[in-house]
């Protein structure tokens, strides 16, 4: 038990050097020191909270998704049925009530609607899922069910696509190392260190940015659009703007015939050459130009709406085909709008629409005094509690107080090395595993204490008094783990950063204070061979 | 050099005589808290009831404007503010409870910061606005059930760890004395109405650790002693093993102090909350090892022979081998 062999003796050490070189980057690093950009460096990355920055949890509605899938298919169906040429007809259509519903005109055509509609509701997984449920109620009238395994998957495919645009469009705010990643079915965490403000950030990220043209119904009556009422076969949409609409505050436009604005190759905020307002210049690729050209060449004479996530831009006359693939977007803008719409439609539109549920934004002023206190707190804490263990242990108290110091550097070495995040809390996290590391060290030296005492040998002594109260100190080590695994668990943010200090310095408390300074005072008692301790 | 000695050696204090007042008197801080925190409440931050936290540095001012603030943002028309100061008096942190409607439209409780901080920068020049946070009810709901569920699970986690390494009536002491710790740090947040956030259920989790150090200590002397002495009555049992360990729970607890002082006085002003709750839950911590998880082990009769090596068939043999010779 009392021999260190020298493999034994060279592997501490080492162990010891491999974590303690480990912690000098995140050192330099928060005392503002340069470190050479040639050698690797495992720092300690600050959290938000420390650093300055904004976390922003966004959240996507999965009944929006399901509303989409049944839009969706409704133009499919119609499609599908019109390409047929079996001149088959269908009405009384509804997507309402989580169901695309239609009736088929004719009772003997049914199967052949069945027949037609069934390559569309299988699912593109492997799995070979339904992702639609067909039923036939009353004879004629066919009901599509979405599956909630095909939601599922589908609010999947969205969240997955959202946090791709979400990337784009923060990359394009030109901010540095933001941290973008799922959380949960219909959840994304934005990270973004040292911004000052996030507003920028959220108006960015609470734009859908879906555009589409749509043809205005012009045959709607001014008095029913303005009740809400829509003629059959188009939808009211309202102005951004009223006073766009010539003091209307919604327009009636066709549902179908549309086009998205989604393929485009490019977005730029310009300058109307006329009134020097603020616009968006759009670019569509090859295909969404030829539906641009198309679109524009069938209607021309007519009106047609430009609408960003449902509400109406503006509504200007086709005067002439539009042919070269580009168009110009105007709705009253401001420059920022505009150049927040330009990066939106550029990064393209999000799949989903995205609501901030949870904010925290801390200024870099704070962070920075967060710091700075906590490292003197810790550094006047650690040496106050220093003396008192030297001046209660003497030499026992020295090789305490080394392992103290090991034992902090060891945890920033370790933190570095897994590249986890220092929180305010975790600071807190520093200042509590000093203590308890020292409370393995005190139980130690009071046992040895005690058993001479009792009239042990000094070699005895110290035996017992490392076996005897090990068994204390794993006890409650073990507990201290349980609480911060379940910390972890269920934590959030700051909270898991310190739960994380917490762990790794349970772990390094136990080897620098029982290991190491075993192995210290078995090489003095050899070398040395006191008579009596001071102790 | 002379060392210090805390503690004289072979000390003999009867800790267990004052068990029974102990207890009671306990028992009625538990009830007290208990009623404190269900009647007056604990001042929950915005991570449970939702709503935003604003906070404010008035960077040239000695002390915050608190009232004129209170009134001025009152103005705004978004309902009364809760204003309070952390840290030093010219730190302030200003709560607001969600604006109607903002669970459906974000943009509401977007603009209600937007608008608060804007004002306040207009009329005070040298406010910073130090951060901004922003919970909405759904998530505050998670946080607080989340929060609920790793307190429950570690309590009941821990205490299973000590039935599993120690007996039944260890697991049950060490769970009182942590519900004990527990509740007194909170009747301490109801009564003072320092903020209850998330950090504090971190502090109160670190704090069902840690007590239950100076509770795994004390028990495993008793273990030990129970082995030695066999036939020594259980109060006198106790009280030798808790005045074993005295040494080390006064430098324990000394050391934990000093670490402790030092991040109260000097530490980030916005841990303060969290660093007090350790704090006390330190020491209420050390008082219930001692008063409350060793007694609980008299009541509760734990058998004496509990941790005595029952002999294997095969000791046994031996045993008998060697007595025949």
């Amino acid at each position: 038990m009392s021999e260190f062999p020298r493999w034994k003796v060279i592997w501490l050490w080492a162990l010891t050097l491999v974590c303690v070189i480990a912690a000098i980057p995140s050192l330099t690093s928060t005392m503002g020191l340069p470190w050479p950009a040639s050698l690797p460096e495992p720092k300690v990355n600050l959290g938000l909270d420390l650093a300055g920055g904004s976390h922003i949890l966004l959240e996507a509605d999965p009944s929006q998704v399901r509303q989409q899938r049944l839009e969706g298919m409704e133009e499919s169906v119609r499609t599908k049925l019109k390409q047929d040429g079996k001149s088959i007809r269908i009405s009384d259509i509804s997507n309402r009530e989580g169901a695309l519903t239609f009736v088929v005109a004719e009772p003997s055509q049914v199967d052949a609607v069945r027949e037609a509609v069934l390559p569309l509701t299988s699912g593109a997984g492997l799995t070979g899922q339904r992702d639609w449920d067909i039923n036939v109620i009353d004879g004629n009238r066919f009901m599509l069910k979405p599956t909630d395994a095909g939601v599922n998957q589908a609010v999947t495919q969205a969240m997955d696509t959202a946090v791709e645009v979400v990337r784009k469009r923060i990359d394009a705010l030109g901010t540095k190392e933001p941290t973008i990643i799922r959380s949960g079915p219909t959840r994304i965490v934005v990270q973004v260190p040292g911004l000052q403000d996030p507003q920028a950030l959220k108006n960015l990220l609470g734009q859908t940015a879906k555009l589409e043209f749509k043809l205005v119904d012009t045959a709607a009556l001014p008095s029913d659009v303005a009740q809400g009422i829509a003629p059959a076969g188009s939808e009211i949409v309202p102005f951004i703007n009223p006073s766009e609409g010539g003091g209307a505050p919604a327009i009636a436009v066709k549902r179908l015939g549309g086009i998205r604005g989604d393929q485009l190759t490019n977005a730029q905020q310009t300058n109307n050459q006329q009134t020097n307002e603020p616009v968006v210049n759009i670019v569509f690729n090859s295909e969404g130009g030829a539906k641009f050209a198309k679109l524009t060449t069938q209607n021309t004479g007519k009106q047609f709406a430009i609408i960003l996530d449902g509400k109406v831009l503006s509504a200007p006359t086709i005067n002439e085909p539009i042919l070269g693939g580009s168009a110009i977007i105007s709705g009253r803008f401001t420059t920022e709008s505009a150049n927040a719409l330009a990066i939106s439609l550029r990064s393209g539109a999000l799949p989903v629409d995205l609501k901030v549920v949870e904010e925290r934004t801390v200024g870099p002023d704070l962070g920075a005094d967060s710091i700075r206190k906590g490292m003197i707190a810790m550094g006047v804490g650690t040496l106050a509690l220093m003396v008192f263990i030297m001046v209660t242990y003497g030499r026992f108290g020295v090789y305490a107080n080394i392992a103290l110091v090991v034992n902090v550097l060891m945890i920033l070495g370790i933190m570095g090395i897994i590249g986890t995040t220092l929180t305010l809390p975790g600071i807190a996290g520093f200042v509590l595993t000093i203590g308890a590391a020292v409370d393995a060290n005190v139980l130690i030296n009071e046992r040895i204490r005690e058993e001479r005492h009792r009239g042990r040998k000094v070699i005895q002594s110290v035996e017992l008094g490392y076996t005897e109260a090990s068994r204390a100190i794993f006890d409650a080590n073990i507990t201290n783990v349980i609480a911060a695994v379940l910390m972890f668990a269920f934590g959030s943010g700051p909270v898991k950063g310190f739960a994380v200090v917490l762990m790794i310095g349970i772990a390094t408390s136990v080897f620098t204070a029982v290991t190491l300074t075993r192995m210290w005072v078995m090489q003095w008692l050899r070398r040395a061979r006191p008579a009596d301790l001071n102790l | 050099m002379k060392l210090l000695k805390l503690v004289p050696d072979d000390t003999n204090i009867h800790f267990l005589k004052w068990r029974v007042p102990f207890y009671v008197i306990s028992i009625i801080l538990m009830a007290a808290s208990w009623g404190l925190v269900l009647t007056k409440g604990l001042n929950l931050g915005v991570d449970f009831v939702g709503g935003q936290m604003i906070r404010v540095t008035f960077v040239q001012s000695p002390e915050a404007p608190v009232v004129e603030l209170r009134e001025q943002v009152a103005k705004l028309g978004y309902g009364e503010p809760v204003i309070q100061r952390y840290g030093k008096p010219n730190e302030i942190s200003i709560r607001m409870k969600l604006p109607e409607g903002a669970d459906h439209d974000a943009a509401l409780s977007d603009r209600m910061a937007r608008t608060i901080t804007a004002d306040i920068k207009q009329n005070h020049t040298d406010a910073r606005i130090d951060g901004v946070d922003s919970v909405s009810g759904k998530v505050s709901k998670e946080l607080g059930w989340d929060a609920f569920k790793a307190l429950g699970f570690a309590a009941l986690a821990v205490a299973a760890y000590i039935w599993l390494r120690f007996e039944w009536q260890f697991g049950v002491g060490a769970l009182f004395a942590l519900v004990h710790d527990v509740t007194l740090t909170l009747g301490l947040f109801a009564i003072t109405g320092m903020e209850f956030d998330l950090n504090i259920v971190a502090a109160l989790l670190t704090l069902i650790g840690y007590s239950l150090n100076d509770t795994i200590v004390v028990y495993d002397r008793i273990r030990e002693n129970m082995k030695k002495f066999r036939k020594m009555p259980m109060p006198e049992l106790l009280d030798l093993s808790v005045n074993e360990t005295l040494a080390r729970t006064i430098v324990t607890s000394l050391s934990m102090l000093i670490t402790l002082t030092a991040l109260l006085l000097l530490g980030p002003d916005v841990i303060f909350g969290f660093t007090a709750a350790i704090t006390l839950g330190i020491f209420v911590g050390t008082y219930s090892s001692i008063y409350m998880a060793a007694p609980i082990l008299i009541w509760l009769k734990v058998n004496p022979n509990s941790f005595v090596p029952t002999e294997s068939a095969m000791d046994k043999q031996e045993r008998l081998a060697r007595e025949r010779g």
